[in-house]
């Protein structure tokens, strides 16, 4: 469960951040999310921060000045300079490379956890809403119990129970964010079953696996996609969160979480690696939210108010 | 309402039990050996025996789960394997915190966030109500722990005003020692809350009775107030739940941060030692917070809208 966006029941108590006309026609999703990127100053904004993220992350190697890992004893705690742009850490660590090297780990999960959690969420919303009866009961009882439980809460008691590493912290997330796929899959399934073309579908003698593939899942898609970006956001939060916590990612790997974890144990020393990481964390998620709501925007116009 | 107390009591009885039966899969059947998950790898055979037989890992799975729903239903959580404290006993030590924490922050939370969002909605689209927007965005976006470890530096390192950690002795002391913790955690709830009330706000004032009122001569304070905010409730009870139970996850990282007992830091501190029955009851302790602030927000629900009872 998300604090603000809480995309579960988008619309019901989101507001738009910013407010614009909907759109007339009917768009393509890919059309959609093009014209809604070009359209408003904050988006496009949010759309050039997410690149540069996206960039920093994929050449990581060659942007990063040091060896993220590399300890220097002659320069511990340095404050920003020409050689280290965001000084040096407890153990003589570059900090600035230390971040960029941490955005490959928020852009991993980032889009590894939403897409498993899409996966599985959009299995069992589909296979809940199409049957119904016992099996959609079943499901819908454990989607609402996960569904009570905040995200980052269920991703700290998994993590917990888990331990911390690089697949477990992919298997927490993806349980943190799969029944809030579930129950919008389940809901936009149960729309759509009711249209003409499925129940033509149905008397044409279509197999089900194909009236499923063929016919639902393109048709419940618009939600999901919003869903994905909006939670890519959170993901990256939790993540750094769980890192922050010891029971993410673990050191010495770079993590924006870790990062700040450091920093706090060293906040006598200097400040920055603290400063550096929350700024980066806010600046990332923020974008990347304001990219989702107006994702949502486009493509779901009556949200708008 | 004895009625639909009881019958939410009783629906909330599987998810209790689903919720056990999820921690006991979770911490006795997935990571492969709990012995060695617990004790590490350079534990020896002997030790790993020893751990095996105290915590009746030779029993049969279906001796263990039943065991386990039987010792959780009784509140009974086994000792610390490092300092060897019944595990209740640091529950109770560490509880009051948490709830303090929470219940401070939530209600500062509350008084910033609701008087914000009315604010933003009786001055839709003008500088006030794009500043209160702007708000509730970065409020979402920064994390709470980067929040928690700005306001320490500032405040407890450079300022030297408050205390940098501890929870304090006494009443005041106290309260001293939780400003800026709960601060931390309340700047997030009105962010959020200050949203909610607007968004539900600015839907109620829409409606007829709205124009009635202000048709009718009603002055602008009681139409925002007595028509508007009263039929915002609703919503903003589901706000709050939902706030509540955020602190509490929120919680976690506060209490790391500003080295403060609770529960939080036990479930920490315990992961870090693998001391396993003390991770279990806080695993647990957190997924019954979890359940009760749900349970207490249905009645809330009730009081504040007598036709959810109806339809029941």
């Amino acid at each position: 469960m998300n604090e603000v966006a809480e995309p579960g029941n988008a619309g019901s108590q989101t507001d738009n951040i910013f407010e614009r006309e909907a759109l007339a026609d009917e768009p393509t999703i890919a059309d959609a999310i093009r014209a809604v990127i070009f359209d408003r100053l904050s988006t496009k904004i949010a759309a050039v921060l997410v690149v540069v993220f996206i960039i920093t992350a994929v050449f990581a190697p060659t942007l990063a000045p040091y060896d993220p890992l590399s300890q220097s004893i002659l320069n511990i705690n340095k404050h920003p300079s020409w050689e280290h742009w965001l000084g040096t850490d407890q153990f003589g660590r570059d900090v600035m490379s230390r971040m960029i090297y941490g955005s490959r780990n928020s852009l991993i999960f980032g889009l590894l956890s939403p897409i498993f959690a899409a996966i599985l969420g959009v299995t069992l919303g589909v296979t809940a809403g199409y049957f119904g009866g016992i099996v959609d009961r079943l499901i819908s009882r454990v989607v609402d119990m996960l569904m009570a439980f905040p995200e980052l809460l269920l991703a700290i008691l998994i993590a917990a129970a888990l331990g911390g590493s690089f697949w477990n912290i992919v298997v927490v997330l993806t349980i943190a964010f799969t029944p809030g796929f579930a129950r919008v899959a389940r809901a936009s399934t149960l729309a759509v079953k009711q249209e003409p073309y499925v129940e033509a579908a149905i008397a044409a003698g279509v197999s089900t696996p194909v009236i499923i593939i063929r016919h639902i899942i393109p048709n419940i898609l618009a939600p999901i996609v919003v869903l994905m970006t909006l939670w890519a956001a959170s993901s990256i939060r939790v993540e750094a969160t769980l890192s922050f916590l010891g029971i993410g990612t673990q050191p010495p790997n770079p993590s924006w979480g870790n990062i700040i974890r450091d920093g706090l144990a060293n906040m006598f020393a200097t400040q920055w690696p603290i400063l550096a990481g929350g700024l980066t964390i806010t600046v990332v998620v923020l974008a990347i939210s304001i990219l989702g709501d107006s994702v949502r925007d486009a493509l779901d116009p009556e949200t708008n108010q | 309402m004895t009625r639909y107390i009881l019958f939410r009591l009783l629906d909330a009885i599987p998810t209790v039990f689903l919720v056990l039966t999820l921690v006991f899969i979770a911490m006795r059947i997935l990571p492969g050996d709990p012995a060695l998950t617990a004790l590490g790898p350079l534990a020896d055979q002997a030790q790993l025996a020893i751990f095996r037989e105290r915590m009746g890992l030779n029993d049969p799975l279906w001796l263990q789960y039943l065991k386990f729903l039987w010792d959780a239903v009784h509140l009974d959580f086994g000792t610390s394997l490092i300092n060897d404290v019944p595990v209740r006993d640091l529950i109770i030590r560490n509880l009051p915190h948490t709830a303090y924490l929470t219940i401070v922050s939530v209600l500062m939370g509350l008084t910033v966030g609701i008087p914000l969002g009315v604010l933003a909605a009786t001055n839709r689209n003008k500088p006030a109500d794009h500043i209160v927007r702007l708000y509730s965005l970065i409020g979402y976006a920064i994390p709470d722990f980067y929040l928690a470890a700005v306001l320490l530096v500032v405040f407890s390192l450079k300022l030297g005003w408050f205390p940098i950690n501890g929870a304090g002795h006494g009443f005041w002391d106290g309260l001293y020692h939780i400003i800026l913790p709960a601060m931390t955690l309340a700047l997030l709830k009105s962010a959020f809350l200050g949203r909610l009330t607007r968004t539900s706000l600015l839907e109620v004032l829409g409606r007829d009775f709205v124009r009635t009122a202000r048709a009718k001569g009603a002055s602008e304070t009681r139409v925002v107030y007595k028509h508007g905010l009263r039929n915002a409730l609703l919503p903003l009870s589901t706000g709050i739940g939902i706030s509540i139970l955020a602190t509490l996850s929120g919680a976690v990282a506060i209490e790391l941060i500003f080295n403060r007992p609770g529960i939080g830091r036990l479930l920490i501190d315990a992961i870090h030692e693998r001391d396993y029955p003390v991770i279990q009851a806080g695993v647990m302790m957190f997924a019954f917070f979890v359940v009760i602030v749900n349970f207490i927000m249905d009645l809330v629900y009730v009081l504040v809208d007598p036709r959810i009872r109806m339809k029941s």
